[in-house]
């Protein structure tokens, strides 16, 4: 049995959801036998890992800090190994933009899209733009911050009035932005666990038209199927597009790839990779590895030892 | 329950690191610590086993006492056996609502309306319908207007829920015409309202105005009082009167919520109103609290961009301000999180997805250079936003385009519509 820091919380804007995730491995952990240490991260990080001297840290944070590699470098640099993805994977993955652009290049199916910084705008005249750039995407246009998880700050701009208010709010989470061309069909999550995609789920939201932050972590808001009702043919190319791009960004341990089902055309186009998903009650990777007969238990268990193998 | 993302973006709030101006706390830290010492040990010789032992469901006689005090305070003459006394101000809403709110019902509230309300509103599954205010609080020929439309569609409110003093979250006041007018509605119709008045004593300035419950002596009107704003919220003391066979129900409702309110506080409310004196403790408050209502309204002057407005409240806690309407306070959130500042988002005060644009800041639970410095950093990262959204549609500021400030909010007309005060020669917008 090990001594297994959790680390949770921090100063994220997923913080509370962190803390919820945290707490379930940390249960988890207990059943299993490990010592757990719970770290709420904070300006004490180092002092404590350094202190406290785990075998492994279960890293149960999501969004800034946790997520982006930036934690991870801090448990390179101190010598101790930990759960999920590498520094360099967790910057592809977190930062929206350098992912898209990594599956471009590799010819993995992405949304159009364009990228601004807020200095583009406010210094290069990047607004002046903005006319091409709607004309390429089409309307409706999804705008989002390039480095926020979860779906904060995601605004969908029906036509070119919304388009400054949308960049706004998505400027108030990150300094980078993208405009990407809206597809419309099914959603769907694909989690990675080891080398594995587990079954396919299927987000149905219930009330909006859009599947936002709080329909992502209420029960009740959005409905859940696992496995999705997609036919053999589709839920194979949808596991194998996941485990691609999971490949391809370097990931490790487990990840959660979102891709979208194009209606009409039945294309598989991925939006984003989540490094470290949620593992809550509601969270989708659970869910999954649940459908796979692996229970959440034994997900924890499988991946604090894929983090003490030696890489 | 509804919008889990801005409950996730308040959890932040609470790290030690950012100020927050998104409480509506009281400063305890202004009762002093060897009174609260004195009061206990005192409430301990005369009475520890009363303390330590369950309370009447309808309160204790002692603190009854102390209620109709308060009232007396207020003009508003109560007779202690006609009081209820409740675990805070909060449990009055609850009460009301478990009382008369079948899923479905309507209920009357303000346009903004109190964010706690909101989910004891929801949780009951009531339909809420929100009034616009200006500066002069309700619109009550709204409210008529309202009333006229829910009547041919054949529904009758169960109440109407308004805060005449101060209001959280717009700081505005019902003028004495409107209540006069309002009371009127309520017997015309035979509607109850419940009164909410948690901070009718922090008047910092003006003359006071009779509560709802004192004009119409208690025949439509459910008042809510409370001892967290005059004195603690910690030991969770507020009451109620209403007409009898609803104060009746609420009793029964409030025997199936929790027995009775704490003995343990009665009796210290009991303690403090005989040993101390509560008046001028009070008093201390009104003079800690209006500086720093000065002290906000000085920052926003100096701070917040020529873009925005806010109320000016002559009491209470609470002051409203309100952005172009291009930016969303939720979002603002974010970023103001990242520059360790936070405000209450005015969606929580709508139940309809209105108030994106305006925020709700407090000024009594935070110190004069936290005030400052937090109306500072909210200001710079709104003058940021604001600049982005000229840049972005090619207006050299926001006056031009969607965000058009000298159109009123018609969601609260003239309330958002106060020009900010001159500053005494502090802005430095000549560069």
């Amino acid at each position: 049995m090990s001594r297994v820091a959790v680390l949770k919380g921090g100063g994220s804007l997923e913080r509370q959801v962190s803390l919820r995730s945290g707490a379930r491995v940390e249960d988890a952990l207990q059943r299993l036998g490990h010592e757990v240490i719970p770290i709420d991260v904070g300006g004490d990080l180092v002092a404590r890992l350094r202190a406290e001297a785990p075998d492994v840290a279960f890293v149960a944070m999501h969004g800034r800090d946790g997520e982006d590699g930036t934690v991870q470098e801090l448990l390179e640099i101190l010598g101790i190994p930990y759960t999920a993805s590498g520094v360099s994977a967790c910057m592809r993955c977190a930062d929206k933009v350098l992912a898209k652009h990594a599956m471009t290049d590799a010819g993995l199916p992405t949304p159009a899209f364009y990228s601004f910084t807020e200095t583009a705008f406010k210094e290069l005249g990047a607004a002046e733009a903005l006319g091409a750039i709607e004309e390429r995407l089409e309307f409706p246009i999804v705008v989002k911050p390039a480095d926020q998880g979860s779906a904060l700050g995601v605004k969908f701009a029906q036509s070119p009035a919304d388009v400054a208010p949308a960049l706004v709010a998505a400027f108030s989470y990150s300094h980078k932005v993208l405009l990407e061309r809206h597809v419309h069909g099914r959603e769907l999550a694909v989690s990675i666990l080891g080398d594995e995609p587990l079954p396919v789920v299927e987000a149905v939201p219930r009330e909006e038209d859009f599947y936002d932050f709080s329909a992502r972590y209420t029960i009740g808001r959005t409905s859940f199927v696992c496995p999705a009702q997609l036919g053999d043919a589709l839920t194979e190319r949808a596991q194998s597009l996941a485990l691609d791009v999971f490949r391809l960004l370097g990931c490790r341990g487990f990840a959660r790839v979102d891709v979208m089902l194009e209606e009409g055309t039945d294309q598989l186009q991925v939006l984003e990779v989540n490094a470290i998903p949620g593992l809550t009650e509601t969270s989708l990777l659970p869910m999954a590895a649940d459908a796979a007969d692996i229970d959440f238990d034994e997900l924890v268990s499988r991946i604090v030892e894929m983090a003490l193998q030696p890489v | 329950m509804k919008s889990s993302a801005m409950r996730d973006l308040m959890a932040i709030t609470e790290r030690p690191e950012v100020i927050s101006l998104a409480g509506g706390l009281p400063d305890t830290s202004t009762f002093p610590p060897e009174s609260l010492a004195a009061l206990t040990a005192k409430m301990a010789a005369t009475g520890a086993a009363r303390a330590l032992q369950y309370a009447p469901t309808e309160g204790m006689a002692a603190a009854k006492a102390c209620i109709a005090e308060v009232m007396a305070a207020e003009d508003t003459p109560v007779d202690p056996e006609d009081i209820l006394v409740t675990t805070g101000g909060q449990q009055v809403i609850d009460l009301v609502c478990k009382t008369l709110v079948d899923p479905g019902d309507v209920v009357v509230a303000e346009a903004p309306t109190y964010p706690g309300a909101v989910p004891t509103f929801m949780s009951y599954q009531a339909d809420v319908v929100q009034i616009a205010m200006d500066d002069d609080g309700m619109r009550v020929d709204e409210l008529e207007a309202t009333l006229d439309r829910l009547d041919t569609e054949g529904r009758r409110p169960k109440f109407i829920y308004t805060i005449p003093n101060f209001q959280n979250p717009a700081g505005v006041t019902l003028s004495l015409p409107r209540r006069r007018r309002l009371v009127e509605v309520a017997k015309e119709r035979e509607l109850l309202v419940l009164e909410d008045n948690p901070y009718g004593l922090l008047r910092y300035e003006g003359d006071p105005l009779p509560t709802l419950h004192a004009l119409d002596r208690g025949e439509f009107v459910i008042y809510l009082g409370t001892f967290s704003k005059i004195l603690s919220p910690g030991i969770r003391i507020g009451w109620t009167t209403a007409p009898a066979p609803v104060l009746e129900k609420m009793n029964l409702g409030k025997q199936g919520a929790d027995l009775c309110s704490s003995a343990f506080s009665q009796m210290f409310v009991a303690s403090y109103f005989e040993h101390d004196h509560w008046q001028d403790y009070l008093q201390s408050l009104r003079d800690l609290y209006r500086r720093r209502r000065d002290t906000m309204l000085d920052a926003l002057a100096e701070y917040f961009p020529r873009e925005a407005s806010w109320t000016r409240p002559q009491g209470g806690l609470f002051i409203w301000a309100t952005l172009p309407d291009y930016i969303d306070t939720t979002d603002l959130l974010a970023r103001a999180l990242s520059h360790n500042v936070a405000f209450v988002p005015g969606r929580a005060a709508y139940l309809d997805g209105r108030g994106a644009n305006s925020m709700r800041l407090n000024f009594s639970g935070v110190s004069d250079d936290d005030i400052r410095d937090g109306i500072r950093r909210i200001g710079e990262v709104v003058r940021e936003q604001v600049d982005l959204y000229g840049t972005l549609t090619g207006s050299a500021s926001a006056a031009a385009g969607a965000g058009d400030p000298s159109a009123p909010d018609p969601d609260l007309a003239d309330v958002l519509h106060l020009p900010p005060r001159p500053s005494p020669g502090r802005r430095t917008d000549a560069r």
